[in-house]
């Protein structure tokens, strides 16, 4: 099953105070099915992370549509669906990993895991069994669960991100460069887990600079130069 | 369908101006001031929903109209044309701008909490904290002190004040602690929607936080809808679910926070967003 149609999506940015338009990616073109894993790679600034914003609405497309096989809408257009559709889809079925952490200040590992459940009505007792379970999961250390996460490791906040996407079982993950600036048994460990998610359906299209770390979980690589497919 | 609820507050066609405005005034605005007469449009055709649960961020430079927004909305200031709905007012199908007093009075006791940036238009500063709690639960019909007492201490509770202190008056209480009376008191009747204007302006960083992180808990906690002024888009970005951009009384951009901050169309926002240090 289809579950994500990127049709001819194209982004630029217009910047007032310099008066012109930076091209970012264009004619962009690809499907995703479900279960499927896709990797993007090419150069620093070739385009790649604005394809997964886009898809994220965190960038507003340009032109282009990006179709997505929702369980609760049906097939829609990201490009044009409503912020209250985008707001529902991110808490429900599209989930979003970077390498950078964004915790609420004075929040614990596990609450930060517990909020994503808590926003969609989860009961409490039953947001704080799953979160450990997928703290366990992602191998964060149990004497690290209840400390705030400003003063984690690149690996350790990876794994929290993870976890803290993941809880709520996502129908299609976006992972923007998330392996960057992580060592390689913590790679390792990382490439184990989408493996493993990848086998419970999960559909995903991951940034990785690293080649290598690809090889056996991609199903298909596209390289991005200069905003095109190649 | 998962979103079919009403929002808490629809906005329609705000406009709020000082002065008698005449003919030119669409077409000879500077800023929000008509260079023919002279009349001031603190707010033009503001549209807006706040759907239940939702936090909604309003930004924008000083005088662009965000208080008077927020003021029109809490009855402190009179509309000059506009509708307002909220849904917990006859199910959002009267103009709650056309209530009688006694009417209004209720909607600002029992539907809406309002924390002001400036303590003092919030709270009575010679009462106890929980004298201005009580105040408030009085002022919607309670008449049961040992209900009132319990109440208060609940709700300063929750915003981490010592129940110790809740006989004193705020005026002895730090601008952090006075913020977080003031939020206990606007949610002392379980409101619908809270408006918080600017909140922590003013706080220092740790304060700021105990703040935010309160705020989060209890619109998770008790479910309920914000519309939240702040000229801080660290705040913004941390809490706000959708984001509205105000210029000159006008709204300029709307759109998801994160795609307002990091893809911001309008040349405004895109000057505010890199004016962040």
């Amino acid at each position: 099953m289809e579950i994500l149609r990127i049709e001819d999506l194209t982004k630029n940015f217009y910047l007032h105070n310099a008066g012109k338009e930076i091209k970012s990616c264009h004619d962009i073109d690809f499907t995703l099915e479900e279960g499927q894993f896709i990797g993007i790679v090419g150069l620093s600034g070739a385009g790649k992370s604005t394809i997964l914003k886009c898809i994220n609405r965190t960038y507003l497309t340009t032109q282009g549509n990006i179709i997505y096989n929702s369980s609760a809408f049906g097939k829609l257009d990201l490009t044009k669906a409503s912020e209250r559709e985008m707001l529902y889809l991110r808490k429900y079925e599209i989930g979003y990993v970077s390498q950078f952490l964004n915790v609420m200040p004075r929040t614990t590992a596990k609450e930060h895991v517990m909020n994503a459940l808590l926003e969609i009505g989860t009961p409490k007792e039953q947001a704080e069994k799953d979160a450990k379970d997928m703290l366990f999961y992602f191998r964060l250390a149990e004497d690290l669960w209840d400390l705030y996460p400003n003063t984690f490791s690149g690996g350790e906040r990876l794994r929290l991100n993870l976890a803290h996407t993941m809880v709520t079982h996502p129908r299609l993950m976006l992972l923007d460069e998330p392996t960057a600036s992580l060592d390689n048994k913590t790679k390792m460990l990382v490439k184990d887990m989408l493996i493993k998610l990848k086998d419970k359906k999960t559909s995903m299209i991951g940034i990785f600079h690293d080649l290598e770390f690809m090889d056996g979980i991609c199903d298909k690589v596209f390289n991005i130069s200069e905003g095109n497919m190649i | 369908m998962p979103l079919t609820e009403q929002p808490v507050l629809s906005v329609k066609n705000l406009t709020v101006h000082y002065g008698d405005g005449c003919p030119l005034c669409a077409a000879h605005l500077e800023k929000n001031r008509c260079s023919a007469c002279g009349t001031v449009w603190a707010a033009n055709d503001i549209c807006l929903d706040v759907f239940p649960g939702e936090i909604l961020g309003i930004v924008g430079e000083s005088g662009s109209g965000k208080s008077t927004l927020m003021q029109s909305i809490y009855f402190d200031v009179e509309p000059t044309e506009g509708q307002a709905y909220l849904s917990d007012y006859y199910k959002g199908e009267k103009n709650i701008w056309m209530a009688s007093s006694a009417e209004k009075r209720t909607i600002k006791n029992n539907i809406m909490g309002m924390v002001y940036q400036n303590p003092i238009l919030g709270l009575r500063m010679d009462y106890s904290a929980a004298a201005n709690i009580a105040e408030k639960i009085i002022a919607a019909g309670s008449r049961n002190a040992g209900q009132m007492t319990e109440r208060a201490k609940e709700l300063l509770t929750a915003v981490e004040i010592l129940t110790s202190r809740m006989s004193e008056a705020p005026k002895n209480f730090s601008g952090g602690m006075q913020q977080r009376v003031q939020i206990s008191k606007a949610l002392a009747n379980n409101p619908s929607l809270l408006l918080l204007d600017e909140v922590t302006t003013g706080l220092d960083l740790s304060v700021q936080a105990k703040v935010l992180d309160l705020i989060r808990k209890i619109i998770a906690e008790f479910g309920i809808s914000v519309l939240l002024v702040s000229h801080d888009l660290a705040v913004i970005r941390m809490l706000a679910d959708r984001t509205i951009v105000m210029l000159d009384g006008k709204i300029i951009e709307s759109g998801l926070t994160d795609q307002i901050l990091e893809d911001p169309q309008h040349a405004y926002t895109q000057q505010l967003v890199h004016s962040l240090l």
